[in-house]
């Protein structure tokens, strides 16, 4: 078939405004919790106090005797699931807890359930049972148990490694550093706790729940409930983000739809902000050593990146972080490893560019590091690192426009005034000022996805795939490529999403979406056109007649022949020739292996901060922070802005805010709400600028999407942490970086 | 959460009959309502004040000063022009505590009421002495690096968070509460207590007892030309103060003729040092002074663990905000109020 539908229409490009907004700022959206079937119960768990031992007691006859109250599910008390949570039915299942027995692996596990015909009734319910455990001492920091060696840090990647000779690489290196920095656990804290109403019919479940991977969910679901997938119905028409905690189904989840198909009525369960922090993932705490050597000009001999990253102590997911290192310097030899260490925590998982940003952050600084060590001006520093093929492997990159995003990126800021020496730059009210960069680097992958396409007699279109929009505003770009594949005008495509029944549109993560579903609605427009042409060949009274091997193209609700604008006809009036309400057409998006196999595929730019830091009081602000990214083609402007903003955000949250924090004898997290697990908040951003580079990628898909939503966190850490080096003279290696750190005498 | 008698009064004397053992006051519920969800209260009954008649104004008392209802809104009372012509520190304090919406619903009964932002306090399944007498101390070896650094105890290391405290203690301000005994009226120097042995005992204030309104004395407005608040935060906005320092001078021909210096989250209560004050009589306002006043202010200041950088972050904030107030209030409010990143400036009443 020949490829008609790679050319872009008019909508792609456009910087059209989120569908979802209006919604959403009028409190239309219907979100999962806002969801109240008719005899819905309320479903609230206990969480575990401590981080390991066993549960000893529970009052449950306390709790059942609370007015209101329906059932109480405890270890020793609770219906069998039909598949054992331990499997592993997709390949993004983690082993969840469902009270399996009494043991506690981390401190808010659900260790009970409270089912109850009130909210509040549920939560007294469960408060009332009053737990004691036997506790053990818990292991929360990385110096706690016994690190060990690492396959598999998660999903794939890989746990070491080596290209070129490393030993040589330090043994050659004129300057050198060995740098050792920490990044601490961090929690996604979407605004939109993780919920579900799950309501049972017979064997047919359907869920209201937030979810980044609908079919993927409902398949495990599926698994652990016993039902064939198609009998599970998903809906997640919106989500109050994600950010990667949202794609995999939670213990909490399975047990409130195991307790709805006992108790034979709807059941809502709505985490609190203090039950965020345990079951549904997080960003697992890393210690980094880099240990990186350059020549006399400054051309790196070695990045050789050890990382030990914790996990919990019954699953596998680690922080990937040093394989930040592959595939972005010039270095003449490369070596990423990792070890893991299992602690008494919830089971980490994909946080918001997983492995990326921890990896980034330290690798940034390490540059930095040695770019001084070696007198050298760390924008030139990484020039002249510049990897014009993939170190190690020598593989061509799909594109990379990196080069430019120096360019415009330091332009913008103003970089070449850039004193080299540290703490030299003062505001004249004395404020420390000091400016860094970093590099920011993201994979480009695609995923799987599906789409259908159907034309409809007036001529209009109906867009289909089980998508995701966590706020991102996938729906608004997907509608928009979905739109150009059918030659339509926007307004004249309704486009759906959201519920399992569509066709799969896969996971919204890795920064893949908008390339894989939009590329899957791309193809079904395509081949609901082809159909149409061919139709409309066979057609006497079409001017079309007889056009059937020239391929087609469509513009503005015309089919017409490939390359002959002249020659064409109106969806309409094929359809109605042929007596036809609709035709359909679906299509699917996946990268072929030869292009995974033959070409290195990322999203690049460059970071440029300036922080301010009080001479005495050291309190930091960042001042600007200027981003030139090189994501392949940008279907909407506005959005891919402001996810690029909201990923250099989450940078100087990484930077200077975010940690949890373990109380070091129960392990729990001492500050689990959103006064004390601090995020920044609108004081906090100033002088945000994104740039955009764009790049023509025939190889990383057919639309040349590579992917915008978490490349934003690399390398803005780096430039922030080393902005503040800059303004201090400081060097401090552990993230958040804080007014302590800096008052310390040096 | 457990449930409780909700009860709302018409009249103050209704209010104060409402009044058993068990009973919580309701302001604007921001803080109250949290430690209700947590179930570090759990009150059986919740009285709410807040339609009480004739709290929620500011008034010029005859002599000049000003006294404060106690259910003005930490918003309003901000932007009072009575209270920023006065004490505009205190207008600052205010407007760098919490948020917009926080402030919209914040009392000022509730804001002097505040419990304390020790996250063992506020978690019922750890122990804590200042919550559940006897039960031990489970902050001391624990993960909160914000305790206090003066007055605290071997039984309690907790601080009093509030900003608006700080000038008001510095101010020589009064709470006048209304019980079943009548009124009276305590200073709030002496409204808070220090934890001692009980530091479940945290204010003055008896249970039975509820603020009608705050005084602020007509000498305030006499600093009312070199007085700051600064607030050293773990960001812009929107974070209670690692360390805060009001410091208010009456300046006469170039020397200062009275001082005051109040320090804030350093203590279980808004922390003044009367030899710090005093040191800077007659003299005039430089830099070693400040700092010999700062050192003063901190005298016998002790880590509580880890803590200790906290001594030195407060002597700097000290000595910086005694510098503030004597190059002077300035004309607007800052854009940042308390912020060390303040100086651009917009309209107070914007
Ligand atoms: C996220 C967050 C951030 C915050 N940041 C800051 C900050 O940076 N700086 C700061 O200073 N504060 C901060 N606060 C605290 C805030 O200032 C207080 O919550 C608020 O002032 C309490 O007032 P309220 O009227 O809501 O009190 P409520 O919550 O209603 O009551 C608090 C206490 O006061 C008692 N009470 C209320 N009214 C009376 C009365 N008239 N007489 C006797 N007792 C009474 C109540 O019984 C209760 O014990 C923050 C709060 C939150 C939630
Ligand atoms: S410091 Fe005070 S408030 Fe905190 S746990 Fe100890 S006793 Fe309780």
């Amino acid at each position: 078939m020949p490829d008609t539908h790679t050319r872009f229409g008019s909508s792609s490009g456009q910087p059209a405004t989120r569908r979802d907004g209006l919604a959403k700022v009028t409190g239309a959206a219907t979100f999962a919790a806002d969801n109240r079937p008719e005899g819905m119960l309320h479903a609230v768990y206990v969480p575990a106090a401590i981080a390991r031992g066993r549960v000893a007691h529970l009052d449950v006859e306390r709790a059942r005797a609370h007015p209101g109250v329906v059932r109480v599910m405890t270890p020793a008390d609770h219906p069998a699931l039909a598949g054992d949570p331990d499997d592993k039915p997709t390949r993004f299942s983690f082993r969840i807890e469902v009270l399996q027995d009494d043991t506690v692996r981390y401190a808010g596990q659900p260790i009970a359930l409270v089912l109850a015909e009130t909210i509040e009734a549920a939560t007294e319910g469960a408060r009332l049972l009053s737990p004691r455990y036997e506790a053990e001492a818990p292991r929360t920091g990385l110096d706690d148990n016994a690190p060990f060696d690492v396959e598999e840090p998660g999903f794939g990647a890989p746990g070491e490694t080596v290209h070129g000779d490393p030993e040589a690489g330090h043994a050659a290196a004129i300057h050198a550093v060995e740098v050792t920095y920490e990044t601490p656990p961090q929690y996604h804290n979407a605004m939109e706790t993780h919920a579900v109403v799950a309501e049972w019919d017979g064997d047919r479940l359907t869920l209201d729940t937030p979810s980044q991977a609908l079919a993927m969910s409902c398949a495990a679901y599926a698994h652990l409930f016993g039902i064939p997938a198609e009998n599970v119905v998903l809906r997640s028409p919106y989500l109050g983000g994600g950010f990667g905690s949202k794609a995999i189904p939670s213990g909490p989840m399975v047990l409130a739809i195991l307790a709805a198909q006992e108790a034979g009525r709807p059941v809502k369960l709505m985490l609190t902000r203090r039950q965020m922090f345990g079951p549904v993932g997080h960003r697992g705490a890393t210690r980094q050593t880099l240990r990186l050597g350059c020549d006399a000009d400054g051309r790196l001999t070695v990045i050789d990146h050890e990382t030990l990253a914790a996990t919990s102590s019954f699953e596998m997911f680690l922080e990937s972080a040093s394989n930040a290192s592959q595939g972005l310097y010039a270095a003449g030899a490369l070596r990423s490893a990792h070890q893991g260490v299992r602690l008494d925590v919830g089971t980490p998982g994909p946080m918001r560019a997983p492995g990326e940003a921890s990896g980034s952050a330290a690798l940034e600084c390490a540059m930095d590091e040695l770019a001084h060590a070696a007198g050298i001006d760390p924008l030139d520093f990484r020039l002249r690192n510049y990897a014009e093929t993939e170190p190690g492997t020598g593989r061509p990159y799909s594109s990379k426009a990196l080069r430019d995003c120096y360019d415009r990126g330091a332009e913008a800021f103003g970089w070449s005034g850039r004193p080299m020496a540290p703490a030299t730059m003062r505001d004249p009210d004395g404020t420390r000022i000091g400016w860094g960069m970093g590099t920011a680097f993201f994979p480009s992958p695609m995923f799987a996805a599906e789409a259908r396409a159907t034309l409809r007699a007036d001529g209009s279109a109906m867009v289909e795939t089980a998508g995701a929009d966590m706020g991102q505003g996938a729906w608004t770009a997907l509608a928009q490529i979905a739109a150009d594949g059918l030659g339509l005008p926007l307004d004249r495509v309704e486009f759906r999403s959201g519920v399992s029944t569509l066709p799969d549109g896969g996971v919204a993560g890795g920064s893949g979406h908008t390339a894989t579903a939009g590329g899957a609605l791309h193809a079904a427009g395509g081949d609901a056109i082809r159909r149409l042409g061919e139709l409309a060949a066979e057609q006497p009274d079409s001017p079309l007649f007889g056009a059937g091997n020239a391929g087609f193209e469509a513009r503005e609700g015309r089919v017409h022949v490939a390359g002959d604008a002249g020659r064409g006809d109106a969806f309409a009036d094929i359809l109605a020739r042929a007596g036809m309400s609709e035709l359909v057409g679906s299509g699917r998006a996946s990268r072929p292996d030869a292009d995974t196999r033959d070409y290195a595929m990322n999203s690049h730019g460059a970071v440029f901060a300036e922080v301010a830091v009080d001479p005495d009081l050291c309190q930091i602000r960042v001042r600007r922070l200027v981003g030139a990214f090189a994501a392949g083609r940008i279907i909407n402007p506005r959005l891919a802005e402001s996810q690029l903003m909201g990923g250099m955000i989450w940078g100087l949250s990484f930077a200077l805010h975010e940690e949890a924090r373990h109380d070091p004898r129960t392990g729990r997290i001492v500050n689990s709400d959103l006064a004390e697990y601090r995020v920044p908040v609108n004081a906090d951003v100033q002088g945000l600028q994104v740039l955009t580079v764009h790049e023509d990628d025939t190889h990383v898909n057919a639309l040349g999407i590579k992917g915008v939503g978490e490349i934003g966190i690399t390398g803005s850490v780096g430039a922030i942490a080393n902005a503040v080096w800059h303004a201090t003279g400081r060097r401090v290696r552990r993230f958040p970086i804080r007014i302590e750190d800096l008052l310390a005498p040096a | 959460m457990k449930p409780f008698d909700f009860v709302r009064p018409a009249t103050l004397d209704e209010a104060l009959a409402a009044w058993r053992p068990g009973t919580a006051w309701l302001g604007g519920g921001t803080n109250l309502v949290d430690l209700m969800k947590t179930g570090a209260m759990a009150p059986d009954r919740v009285v709410d004040v807040t339609h009480l008649p004739g709290l929620d104004r500011v008034e010029v008392a005859a002599d000049g000063g000003l006294r404060i209802g106690a259910l003005v809104r930490n918003s309003d009372l901000a932007r009072d022009a009575d209270l920023l012509a006065r004490a505009p520190m205190v207008a600052e304090a205010l407007l760098s505590g919490a948020s917009g919406q926080l402030r919209n619903a914040a009392t000022v009964g509730g804001n002097l009421m505040q419990r304390t932002r020790c996250p063992y306090f506020m978690d019922p399944e750890s122990a804590c002495n200042r919550r559940d007498p006897g039960t031990g101390c489970d902050a001391r070896d624990g993960a909160w690096d914000n305790a206090a650094i003066l007055g605290h105890s071997p039984a309690c290391i907790a601080t009093n968070p509030s900003d608006f405290c700080v000038p008001l203690a510095a101010l020589d301000a009064a709470v006048e509460v209304r019980g079943p005994d009548g009124a009276r009226e305590i200073p709030l120097s002496g409204f808070h207590h220090l934890p001692g042995d009980t530091p479940a005992a945290q204010t003055e204030l008896r249970p039975d007892e509820l603020i009608v309104a705050l005084r602020l004395p007509a000498g305030a407005a006499d600093f009312a030309a070199h007085a700051r608040y600064l607030k050293v935060r773990e960001r812009t906005s929107y974070a209670f103060a690692l360390a805060s320092a009001a410091a208010a001078l009456r300046m006469e021909g170039g020397r200062i003729a009275e001082a005051r210096l109040a320090l804030g989250s350093v203590a279980a209560k808004p922390w003044r040092v009367a030899e710090a004050e005093s040191l800077m009589l007659g003299q005039a306002p430089d830099e070693a002074l400040f700092a010999r006043a700062a050192e003063a202010a901190l005298s016998g200041a002790a880590p509580a663990g880890g803590n200790g950088w906290k001594i030195d972050l407060a002597r700097r904030t000290a000595a910086r905000a005694l510098g503030l107030a004597a190059a002077g209030t300035p004309a607007r409010m800052p854009a940042l109020p308390a912020s060390p990143f303040g100086p651009a400036e917009v309209p107070a009443h914007a």
